[in-house]
């Protein structure tokens, strides 16, 4: 078995994934090592705004102008992931407009277009802003899915040679005298140790790369900061909704894909606790405090669940919220750092920066390689972005309109791929979100799906309001029907998967979003006898 | 402490837990595969219409608005408005064809016809004007066109029924509908005769237009609201000038008065709603609360078959017309069971939807033919034009079969 490459990246977020596509499109043979299933850390925990950079105008200029550039690139290359809604900065009368002016003067110096605009024309654009505010800001914000973005790259770095292993933890760094040959990982679904080996490994972990980088001696400090956040049940805001101010907590409102969230909280967590994100109920609280003073509604509408992600910042001082420390990308040679040659950190930055950070550290492994070759993902586009929306939507005329228009927001044009040439691929798996048969066929075959986590991240299946209600028990059966695995292991991932559910809803389940996952336990622990299972998965 | 508490979201779709009992209940589902089904046309279609507008789906035209799923619906969503509402806020603006235009204005058409009525009729019941209107007009050629009355409702009230009405001791308001005025005048000659008996005056509306549910089944929502207007300004006369209450004999109109116009056509009628009321329910009170009393001279024996129309069901008003039928002496009531029969209004007349709306009533058209009835009663008029086509029964309102019993 061949196992050298010439890069071996650590982590499946947006940096990774990034990172495997740069590498293989400039010809690198590449391996992504991730412990997980991909974009399950930072990248798929956070509020998936398309920073225009105006939040970072007024206190951090460099971010500022990193975003703009990148907003407008992502637009291009990652259409079917983006939605272009416009974002507007309201200030409300306790804010009052003093700080308007300083934010649209430094907007326009990053380069950032910032219209100022009438109280009532943007209560107009957006019915659901407080109409206490008594000036806005309209900004280009808008709305990136973290999940389709990553699985697009991480397409695009297999068609072009990538190597992808999910569920592959990075166990040793594997050393000899003062240089990085390889790792020794663990894969989770074989159960066996495995050694690769490359000239360059790349540490892609976010806030687990300082758990990384220590395993080489080195020490990369990272301050994890614990932002929640909450999701509504359906879409309350079409622009997103910033409030004029310094940034706080709870002050963004991002209508992404079918829903609405609003975020988030910002505290310092001991780094012991980054794979244990527990929301409390003072954090729910803020967080419905303050949004309702961005949207009133906030304060009546149905909320989904609620979720925390760690922020990967790099320590430089020891501010405890964590918001002053700039979010600037962070490439760390450990060869000139540290003296350790063959490893490299690439870390900070945002989900928004994801192919900047990729950029450079690729740039980087060709030093170190010697390869010649020039970056070409800021041009060209991601799988599914290929072509345009409309153009899609005039190929897959056959199918019904629901459910073409909502895999195409999914799959941009890699949706005529789905198969939905029988009735039966057309059935609905999923209904909330109209994910058909065809599409979880679809996601089975080309997806790297895994497990039914792994399945909503790439289709929004159990995304919707009933989480899973209807549509966990139907896709567990697609995934048996397709690779068969003995009715324990099935059940073991369903239980697992309802378990994840409810995690989501456990901080807020009061009211119809309650009254829901009663039925829902009632439908698999009364109906399909789930409950000895879950029993027995608990031993 | 949670601030979300003691709140109840403005967005009754939220409410839907998505146990799919709306779809089970839906006739239209059951027959066509077209046709999504309440649920996913209703709560789940509209959050992902609240996303993008362009998620409407065409096949919500195929929602006949029998309300049903909200009859079923445990948890008080009110899904057939999410549909027809969406109709009008995302669907086709322009959806006039010609066939729409004539099935949705039945006051226009019904006082055009009327003058012509013995022409009219022997018109549309010979095979190749239905073959024409099949072709031409996307009418189905096979559906039995309800005959005009020789001379409206309102025209004869006047000549020959208002001045009497005055000496009454008391008085209603009535608010006859097109099937009355232009179809079935007899029907309000009946009420006019039972509320006499009782020693009430009938009167009717300063002005009164067509209540407008066929302009909003096929989308002709701004006539709908301006229609709509005008009545509730009638009726705030009535009720509030004149201190009469409203009563009809439709039900369709009924729902479509005191519902439709707040849930749908967004007109606020709560200062009015309480006082609109169902003709039977209305008698049924008077009668159980002693205030009058009937007097019956025909009690030979006959067995009648009750159907409950799907807006009476959502209205939950079924029961007082089955127990005024109960009233009469020598009747024989058997209450068939509580299933749409098809025509949905202008629904079941339209080609497209031919096929479906009979397989939505075949199971009541059995039901009838099985149940040794001499008469189906119900208290909606296209009820019983679909009854009459689709059976071998004929079909009269209950108020037909009281009034013509009475002494």
């Amino acid at each position: 078995m061949n196992n050298t490459y010439d890069v071996i990246i650590i982590g499946g977020g947006a940096t990774g994934a990034g990172i495997a596509r740069d590498c293989s499109l400039r010809g690198i043979k590449a391996l992504l090592l991730e412990r997980s299933d991909i974009s399950t850390g930072a990248t798929g925990r956070n509020h998936g705004l398309l920073h225009s950079g105006a939040r970072y105008a007024v206190t951090d200029h460099e971010s500022a102008v990193e975003c703009i550039r990148e907003n407008k690139k992502k637009k291009k290359i990652a259409a079917h992931c983006v939605e272009e809604t416009d974002g507007l900065f309201i200030s409300l009368p306790e804010d009052g407009l003093e700080y308007q002016s300083v934010f649209v003067e430094a907007c326009r110096r990053a380069g950032i277009r910032a219209d100022v605009i009438d109280p009532k024309e943007a209560l107009r654009l957006e019915p659901s802003a407080n109409p206490a505010l008594v000036g806005a800001v309209r900004v280009p914000d808008g709305v990136v899915d973290p999940f389709r973005l990553t699985s697009s790259n991480i397409l695009d770095a297999r068609m072009h040679g990538a190597e992808i292993r999910t569920y592959t933890e990075v166990m040793e760094l594997l050393r000899e005298q003062d240089r990085i040959i390889g790792v020794r990982a663990y894969d989770h679904h074989k159960h066996c140790d495995e050694k690769f080996y490359a000239r360059v490994v790349v540490n892609a972990g976010g806030i687990w790369g300082h758990g990384i980088a220590a395993k080489a001696g080195i020490t990369v400090n990272m301050l994890p900061a614990k932002g929640a956040l909450l999701i509504f049940g359906h879409r309350v805001n079409n622009l997103v909704l910033n409030r004029c101010r310094k940034p706080a907590d709870a002050d963004i409102l991002v209508p992404g894909d079918t829903i609405s969230l609003i975020g988030t909280t910002s505290s310092k967590v001991p780094y012991d606790q980054i794979d244990n994100m527990i929301i409390t109920p003072d954090e729910v609280d803020l967080l419905l405090r303050e949004g309702q003073k961005l949207a009133p509604q906030l304060a009546t509408t149905r909320i989904l669940r609620a979720y925390a992600g760690v922020r990967p910042l790099v320590a430089s001082d020891d501010d405890p919220s964590g918001r002053t420390v700039s979010r600037g990308i962070v490439l760390l040679d450990h060869a000139t750092r540290d003296g350790m040659e063959g490893f490299i950190t690439i870390t900070g930055g945002k989900l928004m920066t994801y192919r900047l950070m990729a950029e450079w550290a690729t740039d980087l492994i060709c030093k170190k390689i010697g390869n010649n070759e020039k970056c070409r993902t800021a041009e060209t586009p991601l799988p599914g972005s290929t072509e345009s929306r409309e153009e899609v939507d005039r190929k897959m005329r056959s199918k019904p309109v629901v459910q073409r228009r909502s895999s195409i927001s999914r799959h941009g044009d890699l949706a005529v791929k789905i198969d939905s040439r029988t009735s039966i691929q057309n059935s609905l798996v999923c209904e909330c979100e109209e994910v058909s048969i065809g599409e979880v066929e679809y996601a089975l075959e080309n997806l790297e799906v895994n497990n039914l986590v792994d399945l909503r991240r790439r289709t929004r299946v159990g995304m919707g309001t009933c989480q899973g209600e209807l549509c966990a028990c139907r896709a567990a059966g697609l995934m048996g029907h397709r690779n068969p695995v003995c009715a324990r292991k099935a059940k073991e991932d369903l239980v697992s998967f309802l378990n994840e559910r409810w995690k989501g809803m456990a901080p807020i389940a009061w009211g119809d979003t309650l009254r829901e996952s009663e039925y829902m336990t009632w439908v698999y622990e009364s109906v399909c006898g789930l409950s000895d299972e879950e029993n027995r998965a608990a031993k | 402490m949670n601030i979300q508490q003691n709140s109840v979201s403005e967005n009754n779709f939220e409410q839907c837990i998505k146990c799919t009992i709306c779809t089970v209940y839906c006739p239209v589902a059951a027959v066509n595969p077209d046709y999504p089904g309440p649920k996913q046309a209703g709560p789940d279609g509209e959050r992902l219409r609240l996303k993008r507008p362009d998620f409407f789906d065409n096949a919500l035209k195929y929602c006949m608005n029998c309300k049903r799923c909200e009859v079923a619906c445990p948890s008080n969503v009110r899904i057939g408005d999410i549909i027809q509402s969406a109709r009008i806020k995302y669907g086709p603006q322009h959806n006039t064809s010609l066939r729409n235009f004539v099935l949705a204005n039945t006051d226009l058409v019904g006082s055009l016809a009327t003058p012509f009525a013995p022409v009219v009729n022997t018109a549309v019941a010979l095979k190749p004007v239905r073959f024409m209107m099949d072709k031409v007009m996307a009418i189905d050629h096979r559906r039995v066109f309800p005959k005009y009355a020789h001379g409206t409702f309102t025209s004869w009230y006047r000549k020959h029924a208002a001045a009497a009405q005055e000496a009454y001791p008391k008085q209603v308001a009535y608010f006859h509908g097109c099937y009355v005025n232009y179809n079935n005048p007899q029907l309000g000659k009946d009420l006019l005769k039972i509320m006499n008996a009782l020693g009430y005056g009938v009167q009717l509306l300063d002005k009164e237009k067509c209540c407008g549910v066929a302009l909003i089944s096929n989308g002709l929502y701004k006539q709908a609201r301006r229609q709509a207007q005008t009545n509730l300004r009638s009726i705030r006369t009535s009720v509030k000038g004149r201190d009469l209450d409203v009563i009809t004999t439709s039900s369709t109109c009924t729902f479509t008065l005191r519902d439709e116009y707040p849930h749908l056509l967004e007109l606020d009628n709560a200062d009015v709603r309480d006082r609109i009321e169902l003709a039977t329910r209305y008698l049924y009170r008077l009668i159980q609360e002693g205030k009058a009393q009937l007097k019956f001279k025909d009690t030979t024996p006959l067995r009648v078959a009750y159907h409950t129309p799907c807006h009476m069901e959502k209205m939950g008003w079924g029961y007082y017309s089955i127990e005024l039928l109960r009233m009469i002496p020598g009747v024989e009531v058997t209450v068939l069971d509580s299933q749409c029969c098809g025509i949905g209004g202008t629904y079941g007349f339209k080609k497209e939807n031919y096929e479906v709306s009979q397989a939505i009533g075949a199971p009541l058209f059995r039901q009838i033919e099985a149940s040794g009835a001499d008469i189906v009663a119900t208290d909606c008029e296209t009820c019983k034009w679909q009854i009459e086509m689709s059976t071998s029964k004929p079909c009269e309102h209950p108020l037909h079969i009281l009034a013509s019993r009475l002494a």
